[in-house]
């Protein structure tokens, strides 16, 4: 088993099944239904392919695992693929959305069904990539590659803005990243290399760090998305279709965040020990202003991608508490956010269907008629707002925790930011499913039919899960975790320890 | 008075240039003399000599040549470069073929002119003097200039043809002052001899040659089109038959870049202080002003003339950085931009409805129904104009701001990438008026099956790139390798 290179494999595999969809010919209802079951068994396959990477996996070492690497553009960049305890979950996590994602997309896809699970099989090859790649070349390769796909599913098949949300988002992407890519090129002149576990263990000097940490920090920062360059975000996510919106939040946001884990915590310690307070600042702008934001819109996807952003700035206040439990806390709420953020857009998504409108007005009463639906809304909702038992709890409690260590203050200011999301996500969930039922089109409206059952039996199950029973994904996080604190401290260390041999050396 | 100039000279470097030279004599006799319906076996002539010309380059082996006393010189880089051009010719000759029948413009003399325009590129990459220089320039220029008014009932052409000869005229007589001062005050116009004389940099630089550099180098500027000296690109580009903006968007940039590359960095390497200064301006004017311009443009040929302004802005970074490496990284940049082009120009080509050729942007709305493929096509070679990896046009962006980065040019880099985002936009907008846009008319666009295959070839290339580009980094590195030694 250890021979096939089950990383390649789960990362290429759906873009060969894409090639395939590409190759249907025929009847338009017949390429449409074959394209539909080509994505649908190709996801499925995947999945069940990354499992193996799960069972596989060795808890006990941060190092990498499952490791390949071949000889690719000369001069020391290779591709290089692996994973540890930070990746291993998001690439499960990605293969696990995608099957949903293209169930989701069953019905509510009708024009170009083609081309629409060609975008999303390739998108999936690029995102696995993204978390499995140890070479920051390919590793780019991967994560602005996903542009290209999410740009037509936003501009093809997205809402009345379309146009204006798909450019927004690439070029706002692009010029984040692009500094990004700079940064690696001064890196590889700096190392001689851009393999990953290489630049680890480099010591980019201070001065350098600084000008790199931001340069990744403007790509990152973008993706995960900080306050103040959110604002592609909630346009992104409105105009999408619902099964872009999972994805976008599931998985390319988390993106950002898988980014300060690998490159910029552990690769220049002395300039995120300096930028801290500022990740904080933006951070708990972030939690509580786009919270309150939240709070007033009119818009049901708009307030979900809003509270996106403030759940992403708990993300980034964990991580960069640079503590065992901040950081774990911060992987179990990527986790948990994936899923939570994810089911609620799919909660949207199916209301969308039936009435056509995310306007939050529009609804009322709705557990009248689809106590189903209610039921899977409400469970959401919660885990949302972090209630315990659901793996919203588990994430946020330990970021507070992680926090408090590092900064009290920071942790009291993140935690209004948990009042406030009770109160728009519960506001939200009493304006659209409780009331009177008295709006004319609703009175005739179906519950949730078997698909879109089978859709969210899933979610649930894990939500419930890991709400309940965090260990598995605790466990596998563990020891990277400690590797990469313990890798920081002792740089952080030996980088105070250089000052003072400059000063000796100076004295000398 | 050496003995060795009475010797005839060794003719062996210079063979391909040789046979390309009496090969184009012969089909232009054959065209005269049998004057009617020859179009067809002449450029069956002509795209059979381009195919024997480049195996002959092939064939020369790796070493470097010299002959006619330093004035020609085949080395690695020249080889590089020349198959370059000869595959751009090539192409576009096969493109052309459809076009020049439909527009009553298949007479014998196209073929014949593209092949000279090829023999003035080829000596251009050759040059190894300040004369050679300018001789394979003006052949290759005046050819150019004939071919952009080659359809003579259109105004448009004509127009362009003959903006195309003034201007490029005057940039001729620019660059041709720029040689005289540098001979004049250097007293020697051999390339290896104006090296030693520069020697390592620290050799004190009179005004007059700081005159002379200048002078060169704006002429070298006007030949790719960089800013400031660009204006004639977008009338011409949108003047001349598309097939010959196709040609005039490939194999010439090839050719003029690597003859810029080539004067730069093998007589004037000692300068380099002086021009790298002149180098960093004109990239970013250009790679700043094709973004930006680029944006306006709804006629989809003076778009590409300010993409291919913006481009060779992007390969000049790589030359800005002045070592083996940026190069390197401008070759690479030349032979993947090539690549692209012959994909977008078959596109534009088939690009027509009853009334003739279309070159509206707006044409093409609603391509992705109505002709998936070339849509899909078509975005696959804008996404890689943008430089969105993983497509070819990254990896191109990537190598040359690798050298700039390496030569510690960050400003430089910092406005190129930010210039390749505002670029992105209009490619960007390509796509969104093939996808997102609903179809304006039935586009019934068929094309032939040569112009399929080149179409098809192209995106793949810009597709598949990333899986093996060891060929052309290792073959761009061998050729930059022998400019510095």
């Amino acid at each position: 088993m250890s021979d096939w290179p089950i990383l390649s494999l789960v990362t290429f595999l759906p873009a060969i099944g894409g090639l395939f969809i590409l190759l249907i010919r025929g009847e338009e209802a017949m390429v449409a239904h074959n394209a539909r079951m080509v994505a649908l068994w190709t996801t499925l396959f995947t999945f069940a392919l990354s499992l193996l990477l799960w069972t596989g996996f060795d808890n006990s070492t941060a190092a990498f695992q499952f490791v390949e690497k071949h000889g690719w553009l000369g001069g020391n960049i290779n591709y290089h693929m692996g994973v540890d305890g930070i990746s291993m979950p998001f690439i499960i996590l990605t293969t696990f959305l995608m099957p949903l994602c293209i169930l989701a997309s069953w019905e509510s896809i009708t024009a170009r069904v083609k081309d629409y699970m060609i975008a999303f099989l390739i998108l999936e090859t690029l995102m696995v990539g993204v978390f499995s790649s140890l070479d920051m070349v390919l590793f780019y390769l991967f994560f602005e590659g996903g542009l290209i796909p999410m740009f037509l599913i936003i501009g093809v098949w997205g809402g009345q803005r379309r146009v204006y949300a798909s450019f927004k988002f690439f070029l706002y992407t692009l010029a984040g990243s692009v500094l990004m890519l700079l940064a690696i090129m001064a890196m590889y002149w700096a190392a001689g290399t851009t393999d990953i576990t290489a630049l680890m263990a480099f010591r980019f000097d201070p001065g350098m760090q600084k000008w790199l940490w931001l340069a990744f920090f403007a790509s990152f920062a973008v993706k995960v998305p900080m306050w103040p360059v959110h604002t592609w975000l909630p346009d992104a996510h409105v105009e999408a279709p619902t099964a872009g919106s999972v994805i976008l939040a599931g998985i390319l946001l988390k993106m950002g965040g898988y980014g300060f884990l690998r490159f910029s915590l552990p690769m220049f310690s002395v300039a995120s020990e300096m930028f801290t307070p500022l990740i904080y600042g933006l951070s708990l702008i972030a939690i509580v202003y786009t919270s309150l934001v939240a709070l007033v819109q009119k818009d049901m996807k708009k307030l979900i991608a809003y509270s996106s952003v403030a759940h992403m700035g708990f993300v980034t206040i964990g991580m960069f508490a640079m503590n065992q439990q901040g950081v774990q806390g911060a992987m179990v709420q990527m986790i948990s956010h994936g899923l939570v953020s994810g089911a609620l857009f799919l909660c949207v998504g199916v209301i969308y269907d039936r009435i056509h409108t995310r306007d939050i007005d529009a609804y009322g009463g709705l557990v009248e008629r689809m106590p189903v639906y209610a039921f899977t809304f409400m469970l959401f909702t919660l885990a949302t707002v972090g209630l315990p038992g659901t793996s919203g709890f588990v994430g946020e409690f330990l970021i507070l925790v992680g926090a408090y260590q590092a900064n009290s203050w920071v942790a009291f200011v993140a935690a209004t930011g948990a009042v406030l999301a009770a109160a728009y996500s519960l506001w939200l969930y009493r304006r659209v499913v409780f009331g009177e039922l008295t709006k004319p089109n609703l009175k005739d409206i179906m519950d949730m039919n078997r698909r879109e059952i089978a859709v969210f039996a899933p979610l649930i199950i894990a939500t419930l899960w890991f709400g309940v029973y965090p260990m598995p994904l605790l466990d596998a996080t563990a020891v990277s975790v400690e590797n990469l604190i313990g890798h920081y401290t002792a740089s952080l260390a030996s980088y105070d320890m250089d000052t003072g041999n400059v000063v000796t050396q100076l004295a000398h | 008075m050496t003995p060795n100039a009475f010797v005839s000279p060794n003719l062996l470097p210079a063979l391909p240039e040789i046979l390309m030279a009496c090969g184009a004599m012969a089909l232009l006799m054959l065209g005269v003399f049998r004057a009617q319906a020859t179009q067809r076996s002449v450029t069956q002539g002509a795209l059979l000599l381009l195919m024997v010309t480049a195996a002959l380059v092939m064939l020369q082996g790796s070493g470097r040549m010299e002959t006619f006393s330093g004035g020609f010189v085949t080395d690695a880089f020249s080889r590089y470069a020349k198959i370059l051009i000869l595959l751009g010719s090539g192409v576009m000759l096969v493109m052309a073929q459809g076009y020049l029948r439909r527009e009553n413009m298949d007479r014998f003399e196209f073929p014949v002119l593209v092949l000279l325009a090829t023999l003035g590129m080829m000596m251009m990459v050759s040059a190894g003097d300040l004369i050679s220089l300018y001789m394979g320039l003006e052949l290759q220029s005046l050819s150019l200039y004939v071919l952009a008014a080659f359809k003579r009932d259109s105004q448009r052409a004509t127009e362009a043809g003959l903006k195309y000869f003034v201007l490029g005229a005057l940039a001729s007589g620019i660059l041709l002052y720029g040689a005289s001062l540098i001979y004049g005050f250097t007293g020697t116009v051999n390339f290896m001899k104006l090296a030693t004389v520069f020697g390592d940099g620290h050799a004190e630089v009179g005004l007059g040659l700081i005159f002379g550099l200048v002078f060169l180098t704006a002429g070298l500027a006007f030949k790719i089109s960089a800013v400031p000296f660009h204006m004639w690109t977008p009338d011409v580009y949108e003047g001349a038959p598309t097939p010959v903006t196709a040609l005039l968007a490939s194999a010439p940039k090839v050719a003029a870049m690597a003859l810029f590359v080539r004067v730069m960095t093998q007589p004037l390497l000692g300068m380099i202080a002086q021009w790298q200064q002149i180098v960093v301006f004109i990239s970013i004017a250009s790679m700043v002003l094709g973004a930006i311009a680029a944006i306006g443009q709804n006629n989809i040929k003076r778009l590409m003339a300010f993409s291919s302004i913006g481009h060779m802005g992007f390969a000049l970074v790589g030359l800005a950085s002045g070592t083996q490496e940026g190069v390197q990284a401008v070759l690479i940049y030349l032979a993947i931009y090539v690549a692209m082009n012959f994909g977008v120009f078959g596109c534009i080509l088939a690009m027509r409805n009853k009334g003739g050729q279309l070159e509206g942007v707006n044409d093409l709305a609603g391509l992705g129904r109505t002709n998936p493929m070339m849509a899909l096509a078509l975005a696959l070679l804008m996404f890689s104009l943008a430089g969105i990896p993983p497509l070819a046009g990254f990896f191109a962006k990537f190598f040359v701001f690798l050298a700039a980065i390496h030569a510690g040019l960050y400003t430089l880099a910092v406005i190129g990438v930010l210039a390749s985002v505002i670029g992105a936009y209009y490619y960007l907008r390509i796509i969104k008026i093939m996808y997102f846009d609903a179809p304006a008319d039935v586009q019934d666009w068929p094309m032939s099956t040569s112009l399929r295959f080149i179409v098809t070839g192209s995106s793949l290339f810009s597709l598949f790139f990333f899986i093996y580009p060891m060929p052309i980094v290792t073959s761009a590195a061998t050729a930059a390798s022998a400019l510095f030694r």
